[in-house]
Parts: C-alpha cells; sequence; structure tokens
C-alpha cells in the first residue's frame, strides 16, 4: 500500500481530463476541478513510434541524465586559440555551420564566407580563383560541430583564424567559437570585400592576442554568470546581445588595461568590442555549446543536442542517435528587413546559433527579452508565449536562466523530439537573416519556422534502436 | 442536390463532439447528409461510402462534407456548423495576454495540479498520455478502447512500480468518493467498495444498491480486459489493495465475467489475504445475475432486501402464437445479462455479442428469430455516437424492427447518471408509441419492456424518465434480469 493509493480515496479527486469533451462537463457539473488537455493526435501518425520510445525503458533516465548535465554547466572562456590548434585544421580544411554540405549545394552567403576564407588564408588571390577552387571540390569541409566547435551564419572557420576556448567547468569539456567581426559586410554573412579580408587580419593579429592577454589576467571568466544578468537585463542572447556585450565590456576592460598592450591597439580593441552589440554571441553559442555537449550519445534520450542551419538545410542532432543528422530544406525565416531589402533578398535559415535555443536562451528566452519583438515582427504578448509554448516540449526548466516576467522560472530546456511530435509544436528560433547574394551581408531579422520534418525522422530512427518495454 | 466539401488544417475536436456536431449539422432544414469529423482513415472511408469527392488530409485535419437540397440549405448547414464548434469548444479558456497556453499533453496538465487523469482519447494515442500520468505521479483511468494489449500490460506494470492505480483501457465508469468518472451514476455513499471490469456492470449494481440505501465508497474500474490470462488482474490487485486500505470500506464486490482459471485462483487467494471481505460477481451462466449479486451484498451488509421498482403493468403473455423477442441495448453487460435469461428460457437467441461463434451477429445484425443486440459494441458503434449518449441509432432500429409482424417484445435498456443523454425517454417515448400504435394498427401484439438502470438522484430524474416510457406504454423496471424476465414471460406461449 502506497501513500499515494491511500491519497486517491481519501478525498474527490483533481481530475487531468485528455480527450472527449463530455468528460469534462460532467465533471464541471459535479463542481470537480479539473485541468483540460488542449489534446490533439501526434502528427503524421507517429502513435506507434512515440509508444515505442517512451516506452523504452532507458528513456525516461536518460532524457533526465541529458537534463541534468545540460544544466549543470559552468562554461568559462578560458583563452583565445587558433583555430589550428583548436579544432585541428589544416590549410584547405574548413568548418562551416550547419550540416554537412558541398560547395555545390552551398547558398550564396556560404560560398561568400569561404572565398573571404580562402582569400584571408592566402589560398587564392582574387575572390574568382577562390570560388574555382571551391567549385573544384578540393576543399575539405565539415560540420563545426564535428569539431567542438559553433560558428553564427556561415560559421565559416579556416586554420589562421582566432577562437574563443570556453571550458565546461563541470564536465572538462571545451567548446569553441570564431570573434565576432561586428555587422554590415562581414565573413559571416558572406561578404569578402578586402576590408572583410582586412579585418580578419586585424583580428588575428591585434585583437585575438589582447583578448587571450587579457583572460589570462583574470585566469578565466564566468560566462554562466554573465548570462543570467544579461537575461535579467533583456537580453535572449540570440539576436539581442546588448546587455550581455556591456557586461563583457565591464569585465574586460580593466585586464586589457593591465596587460600592458600597445596603447594606440588597446583603444581599437575596446572602441571595437564595445562598438559591437553582438560581441557577446561568440561567447554565449560556445557557452550553449560546451553545455549540450556532456548530453550527446546517451542510448535512449530523445533530447535535441544541436539545431543548426547551413544556408540549404536545416538540421538536428539528438542525443540517442549520435552523431546523425537529420535534415530538411532550410526555409526563410519570417521577419522585418533592412532598407529597401525585403524576403526575396533573403537567404534560406543559416547558422549555428540555433545551438541558444537548443540550451534554452535564444528564443526559448524571448519572454525575458520583450525589447526586441518588434524587431523580429512581433509584439509583447508573443514574447510571452514563444516562451511559454516551448515548456511543452522540453523536458525541463533551467535552474539558472530565469525568466523573471514569468515569476523568475527557469527557461524551458531540453528540447524533446518525441514533445515536439506530440504536440506539433516546433522550436521557437529568433534569428538575423543573411542575404542571399554573396558578400550582401545582413538585410533582416526575424523568425525560423523549424522543419517538422526533422524532428519526426528522429522520432523514427529513435523508435527503430528502442529496447522494447 | 450541392455537396459541399472542405477540409480545416489543423483544425481538432473530439469524436464525441464532431458526431453531436454533424448531427446538430444534420437536422438543419434541407439537409440530408452530414459529416463533420476528423480525416481519419475509417471517416475517409465513411465520406467514399456516402458518395463524396476524395479530399486531401490528414488525421489532424477536419473534414467538413454537407450534402443538401440547394445552396441555402448548405449556407444554413454551415451557419450551424460554427455555431456548433463554437459551443463544443466551450471548455477552452481562451488565452489572453499574460495566460500561460492551456497545456497540451497531460504531463504538463499534471504539473499544473492533478491526482488523476481521466484519458478519453483515440486508443491508439492513449498510452502516450498515460504513461505521462504515471511518470507525473497521477493514477489513470483510461477510457478508450483499442489500446493495444502490450501497452496495458506496460502500464500496469509501471503503475503498480509508482505505487499507482492504472484503471482500463476500456474502463467505463469509476466513483471516487462521489466523483463520478466517465459514466457513473448519483449514488449515496456508503460502505461497498467496487471493483469492475465491465462499466455498465457497475453502474447497474451501484444503481441496484442504491435503491436498497446502501452506498457506495468508491468503484474502481479496471477495463474488461484485466482478468484475463495476459494482464493476469495487474489492475484488479493494485484496486483490491486500495480498497482494503480504505477506512470506508467494510465490503468489496469484484464485478467480472468469468476469469481465465488460473488467474480466478491468483485472485481468490490474494483476495483472502485482505482484510476486507470480498464477494465476487462472476456474470456467467451458472452464476448469480446482477440482481442476485446486489441481494448477496445487501444481506451481508445486513440490510433489507428491497423488491425491484417497477414502473406500468408487466405484459402478461397473450397466447398470440410464437414471435421474436428483440432487445436493443445500450450497455454490453446488460446486454449479456438479458441474453443468459433469455437463453436459458427461450433457446438459442442471436447476438452481437454472443460467445458462440455460430450464433454471432457481425455485419448486418439482423436475424429472423430472437436477436438481443449490444448497439454500444465498438464495431457497431465507428462514426456514429454511443446509444448511451444519442437515441437515433436504436430508434431506427425500434422502427424497423416494429414493422416485423413478427415481433412481439421489445426489451430496451435506458442508462441514465453522469455522461448519458441528458433525457432519453424524451426521444425513446415517441419511438415507443409510435412502435406500439403501428402493432395495433396491424392487429397484433408488441409489449415493451425497459431496464432503467439509474438513481433518483441521477441528473435525468429517474421517475420522470420511467413516467414518460410508461406513458409510451412500456413496462419499466430496474432490475435488468428481471426485465428480461419479463421479457421471456411475455412471449410465453400457453401450452
Amino acid at each position: 500500500m502506497t501513500d499515494a493509493l491511500a491519497e486517491l480515496l481519501a478525498g474527490p479527486p483533481r481530475v487531468v481530463t485528455a480527450g472527449v469533451e463530455l468528460f469534462e462537463t460532467t465533471l464541471r457539473d459535479q463542481a470537480v476541478d479539473i485541468v483540460p488537455v488542449d489534446w490533439r493526435p501526434p502528427v503524421d501518425g507517429l502513435s506507434s513510434e512515440l509508444a515505442a520510445i517512451v516506452a523504452d525503458p532507458r528513456t525516461d533516465a536518460a532524457n533526465r541524465t541529458a537534463l541534468e548535465r545540460i544544466t549543470a554547466a559552468e562554461p568559462r572562456w578560458v583563452g583565445i586559440t587558433t583555430a589550428r590548434d583548436a579544432v585541428g585544421l589544416d590549410t584547405g580544411q574548413f568548418l562551416h555551420a550547419g550540416p554537412p554540405i558541398t560547395w555545390e549545394r552551398a547558398s550564396g552567403p556560404m560560398r561568400g564566407a569561404l572565398i573571404a576564407a580562402m582569400l584571408y588564408e592566402g589560398m587564392a588571390d582574387t575572390p574568382e580563383a577562390a570560388e574555382r577552387i571551391g567549385a573544384s571540390g578540393s576543399l575539405e569541409l565539415a560540420p563545426c560541430h564535428s569539431r567542438g566547435a559553433v560558428g553564427p551564419m556561415a560559421g565559416v572557420v579556416s586554420p589562421s583564424m582566432p577562437m574563443f576556448a570556453v571550458e565546461n567547468a563541470a564536465f572538462g569539456n571545451t567548446a569553441y567559437c570564431t570573434l565576432n567581426e561586428g555587422l554590415g559586410k562581414v565573413l559571416r554573412y558572406g561578404a569578402y570585400a578586402p576590408e572583410v579580408i582586412e579585418r580578419l587580419n586585424w583580428m588575428q593579429a591585434v585583437l585575438g592576442p589582447a583578448m587571450d592577454a587579457a583572460v589570462q589576467q583574470v585566469g578565466s571568466l564566468d560566462l554562466r554568470a554573465l548570462i543570467i544578468q544579461a537575461i535579467q537585463m533583456g537580453d535572449e542572447l540570440h539576436n539581442r546581445n546588448r546587455a550581455a556585450s556591456a557586461l563583457f565590456v565591464r569585465e574586460v576592460v580593466p585586464p586589457l588595461l593591465e596587460a600592458g598592450i600597445d596603447p594606440s591597439d588597446l583603444a581599437d580593441v575596446v572602441r571595437f568590442i564595445n562598438g559591437n552589440e553582438h560581441f557577446f554571441l561568440n561567447l554565449g553559442m560556445p557557452s550553449a555549446k560546451a553545455a549540450l555537449d556532456p548530453a550527446r550519445d546517451i542510448p535512449g534520450s530523445s533530447v535535441v543536442v544541436a539545431m543548426a542551419r547551413n544556408g540549404t538545410d536545416f538540421g538536428i542532432q539528438v542525443s540517442g542517435t549520435g552523431d546523425r543528422w537529420f535534415t530538411a530544406p532550410a526555409t526563410v525565416p519570417d521577419g522585418l528587413y533592412l532598407g529597401d531589402y525585403g524576403a526575396d533578398d533573403a537567404n534560406p535559415d543559416i547558422g549555428d546559433s540555433t545551438i541558444m535555443e537548443t540550451g534554452g536562451i535564444g528564443g526559448f528566452v524571448m519572454a525575458a527579452a520583450p525589447a526586441i519583438v518588434r524587431f523580429v515582427g512581433g509584439q509583447a504578448a508573443d514574447a510571452l508565449d514563444a516562451t511559454r509554448s516551448m515548456y511543452s516540449i522540453t523536458i525541463g526548466e533551467h535552474p539558472h536562466f530565469q525568466v523573471p516576467i514569468l515569476e523568475f522560472r527557469g527557461s524551458p530546456v531540453g528540447i524533446d523530439v518525441t514533445r515536439v511530435a506530440r504536440t506539433d509544436t516546433v522550436p521557437a528560433v529568433n534569428t538575423g537573416i543573411a542575404g542571399k547574394v554573396a558578400g550582401t551581408g545582413q538585410v533582416g531579422a526575424g523568425l525560423v519556422t523549424p522543419p517538422m520534418q526533422v524532428f519526426t525522422d528522429a522520432v523514427r530512427a529513435l523508435a527503430e534502436s528502442a529496447h522494447p518495454a | 442536390m450541392v455537396d459541399h466539401l472542405d477540409v480545416r488544417r489543423g483544425a481538432y475536436a473530439d469524436s464525441v463532439s464532431l458526431m453531436q456536431v454533424s448531427r446538430r449539422v444534420g437536422d438543419v432544414d434541407g439537409v440530408t447528409n452530414a459529416l463533420i469529423a476528423m480525416a481519419t482513415e475509417l471517416n475517409l472511408d465513411l465520406l467514399a461510402g456516402m458518395g463524396f469527392d476524395q479530399v486531401d488530409a490528414g488525421p489532424g485535419d477536419m473534414v467538413v462534407a454537407v450534402r443538401a437540397g440547394d445552396d441555402d440549405a448548405v449556407t444554413a448547414a454551415l451557419a450551424e456548423l460554427e455555431a456548433a464548434l463554437a459551443a463544443s469548444s466551450g471548455g477552452a479558456a481562451s488565452a489572453g495576454f499574460g495566460d500561460a497556453p492551456p497545456p497540451r499533453t497531460v504531463r504538463d496538465a499534471a504539473a499544473i495540479g492533478g491526482d488523476l487523469a481521466l484519458i478519453s482519447t483515440p486508443g491508439e494515442h492513449a498510452y502516450l498520455e498515460a504513461v505521462d500520468a504515471l511518470r507525473a505521479g497521477l493514477h489513470v483511468m483510461l477510457f478508450s478502447d483499442n489500446v493495444p494489449l502490450d501497452q496495458e500490460i506496460a502500464l500496469k506494470a509501471e503503475a503498480a512500480d509508482r505505487g499507482l492505480l492504472a484503471m482500463g483501457p476500456d474502463a467505463g465508469t469509476a466513483i471516487i468518493s462521489g466523483v463520478g468518472l466517465g459514466f457513473a451514476n448519483v449514488v449515496a455513499p456508503g460502505p461497498v467498495g467496487i471493483v469492475a471490469a465491465s462499466g455498465t456492470g457497475a453502474q447497474h449494481l451501484t444503481c441496484l444498491l442504491d435503491d436498497a440505501g446502501v452506498g457506495i465508497s468508491h468503484v474502481l474500474g479496471v477495463g474488461g480486459r484485466d482478468l484475463k490470462a495476459e494482464v493476469g488482474g495487474a489492475g484488479t490487485r493494485q484496486a483490491l489493495v486500495a480498497l482494503d486500505a480504505d477506512p470506508t470500506t467494510e465490503l468489496i464486490v469484484l464485478l467480472s465475467k468469468p476469469p481465465a482459471e488460473a488467474v480466478a485462483a491468483a485472485i481468490r487467494e490474494f483476495t483472502g489475504e485482505l482484510s476486507t471481505p470480498v464477494v465476487f460477481g462472476l456474470l456467467g451462466p451458472t452464476e448469480d445475475d446482477l440482481s442476485g449479486v446486489a441481494t448477496t451484498v445487501i444481506e451481508r451488509i445486513g440490510g433489507p432486501v428491497p423488491t425491484w421498482p417497477t414502473w406500468g403493468e408487466p405484459p402478461v403473455p397473450d397466447g398470440a402464437g410464437p414471435g421474436r423477442l428483440v432487445g436493443l441495448f445500450s450497455g454490453g453487460t446488460l446486454c449479456s445479462e438479458a441474453l443468459l435469461v433469455a437463453e436459458a428460457a427461450l433457446g438459442p437467441v442471436a447476438s452481437n455479442i454472443s460467445a458462440d461463434p455460430e450464433r454471432r451477429l457481425t455485419d448486418e445484425l439482423t436475424a429472423d428469430g430472437h436477436v438481443l443486440l449490444d448497439l454500444g459494441e465498438d464495431e457497431h458503434t465507428r462514426g456514429r455516437p454511443h446509444p448511451m449518449i444519442d437515441q437515433r441509432l436504436r430508434l431506427e432500429r425500434i422502427a424497423a424492427e416494429a414493422a416485423d409482424p413478427d415481433t412481439r417484445v421489445l426489451l430496451l435498456d435506458v442508462v441514465l447518471g453522469h455522461g448519458a443523454h441528458a433525457d432519453p425517454a424524451a426521444e425513446l417515448a415517441p419511438a415507443i408509441r409510435a412502435a406500439r400504435e403501428r402493432a395495433r394498427a396491424e392487429e397484433r401484439m408488441l409489449h415493451v419492456i425497459v431496464s432503467l438502470c439509474g438513481t433518483g438522484s441521477d441528473p435525468q430524474g429517474r421517475d420522470r424518465q420511467a413516467a414518460a416510457l410508461v406513458d409510451a406504454g412500456a413496462y419499466v423496471t430496474v432490475s435488468n434480469a428481471d426485465a428480461a424476465r419479463a421479457a421471456v414471460t411475455a412471449m410465453e406461449v400457453p401450452a
């Protein structure tokens, strides 16, 4: 005899109802407390597949383990390393955002970014020459995610680029990301004009070493604490990094001053990071990546460990299915455009920055960032709805990332592909929009609707390998 | 004729609500056919069967098909549709600024609060929601039928591991501390706890006990398969344990069809270790009928055994020569009980729930001789509302049977209580009257006997229902077995 059984018969029950509305009505007529479920059938008639996953004796515990690992993360910025050392790239090898892609299938901004990277690495003297190398098929391309890295937009990483190293102190793993170039004509949006390459050279020669010197002064910088504060200050840390970048400047300037950097370089460095309110994005992304990687490869787990786009495909990876990518064509984000740009100028969705949503930030904490809803074409209530609807597709709540307007409720975290399929609700994603012509840069910002197919394909794959109850 | 066909992508309502919506639309003047349903394979087949064009739609889409005499009728039908849909979605609170979206799964609802989840989704989806409930620490009542057997076994094992109760699948009735779940009658509180593998059986027993002044502590439904060998009475054991520990329960009744021998032996051994006495109500040919079980229980409690109430005059044998007994039931157990009584007296009776495959009716459900039908059987209700909720299926059948000159006795059940039709007599009485008038006009006898499963406290008003039925010419009894016996008596041909 358990307490639960005794309690059941101790008094009138409070009843959760799902299904026939008649029974809600009869309970209401009896003045019983009810919580009705707004129930719908799962998408694609996936009931038996979903049942197989839910019945797998490993799944429940595996998902709880995944959630514990993700939320226990302690990301710290520990240094700057070249891509050559950090992710083991050699000349001619490049990382890119999203699931695997070939030059042939790459979109405009992805090709543009690769052209920029080839010019920067000295592999070609002109964009045309770089394009010929790309078209020849000789480039070795791999997803950032395959090397413990993430990259915003095109996410192209070449061997000489400096990268932030972010260590997860709770698990000892490290994630990497390049340094943010600012807005306008930049490599990550596919621009390869001379000024782009000049800036990359300056970042390699001046910015990278200065940043490394600064962080060595303090040993490391607690990024989780900074993210917690930034959420309370109105950032969702994907499309709005204003507070986080300001907080970062506040943390990094004193050690920069102490690091003995040449005064004219120092002024350039401070002016550069202070003038770029997305500077922190390239620290937030590896923080999320470092938090999610320990949740990979847990047998039976249906938790998403990466969502990423390469400008052609939208892909996800799921803990219980290893390194396999589930992909579908990327869609054009729905949002507002800068200047004269319009939807016709937009490239399909691109970038690893959806690692933020995967880690329970970004679109998942929209309710904390009502200031950006206009920027992505919505109203304040939409921000609340976005966050609240994400609780129905996630395993749990983040104990540290709290949303003030929801009474400091923890952010929804640990996307469960089975819940996505059951509720027909895809993750809410904020994003920047890249121009589709290489070199255009950012043309807008908005919301992305990830393709349901990647989640249903993952459900089918998990069901195939599910253990019987 | 004008056909209107449209698909509403992503719109959803449960099948019971949509059948009622379909009926409202079908009742609009000038409308000859209406089907508003989720585009499941089954419903798309129905649509094709009605001669509508094919539509490209899936189970997550709502399809609206209306056939009417002219465009005006279609317009009126669509207006009625909108009104009916709006009325049926009255339960879901509209979300304003700052309101949380309604929970989409049982897990999310359980996070808001709850002790028990009442799940009545289509059977193939029910397991997911039930597991959500158990993992959130909620007990489960699974009304849904057609849940795969392996899922039932897994659910009951998980429930036992977690110290929770999983009732069902196919659990139609439960009462917990006076709260009726699913279909349940309004009964007074008291010392008798019931574990039931039969929904209408439990309803009938509680009504009989209530009538004798014996109150009910709880009714825990376990579903019709619980005592089969594969499930092994897993739900029954949990329910027995719960009732045994319940301080208000002094006597437990276990109500079921005769279980598999090994399961029966194991359950008897299990009940022997309980501190609360257990009465077995096994609904089989050599066992007491439900009225007999009620009598045993009343005697054990020490109450006076009542005469079960009746209304109207019992039919007397009229010596009109042989004829047919036709039973049209909404409750499965009520039908099978009547079948046992009828076969003992009259010999073979055709039925869709007959244990004997030779006598079991399938598709057409018609037979030349005696016939007793459970019109609430799954196969018969596909795409149509259950006769406990909507009498239309029976009204059609009553008219058809009354037209047969050989039909001598019409035996019906009427189930009252929460969930049942709000005023069944209002629909049945005119049909009964018309049937009797037709027989009289053709100078033959047609007896109508109604087994009325209800209590004086049921929202439909038992006395009012009985009076309306008697006024139409029926003889009404509270005891279902007595109703069947009265039917048999009326069939007797003088030697």
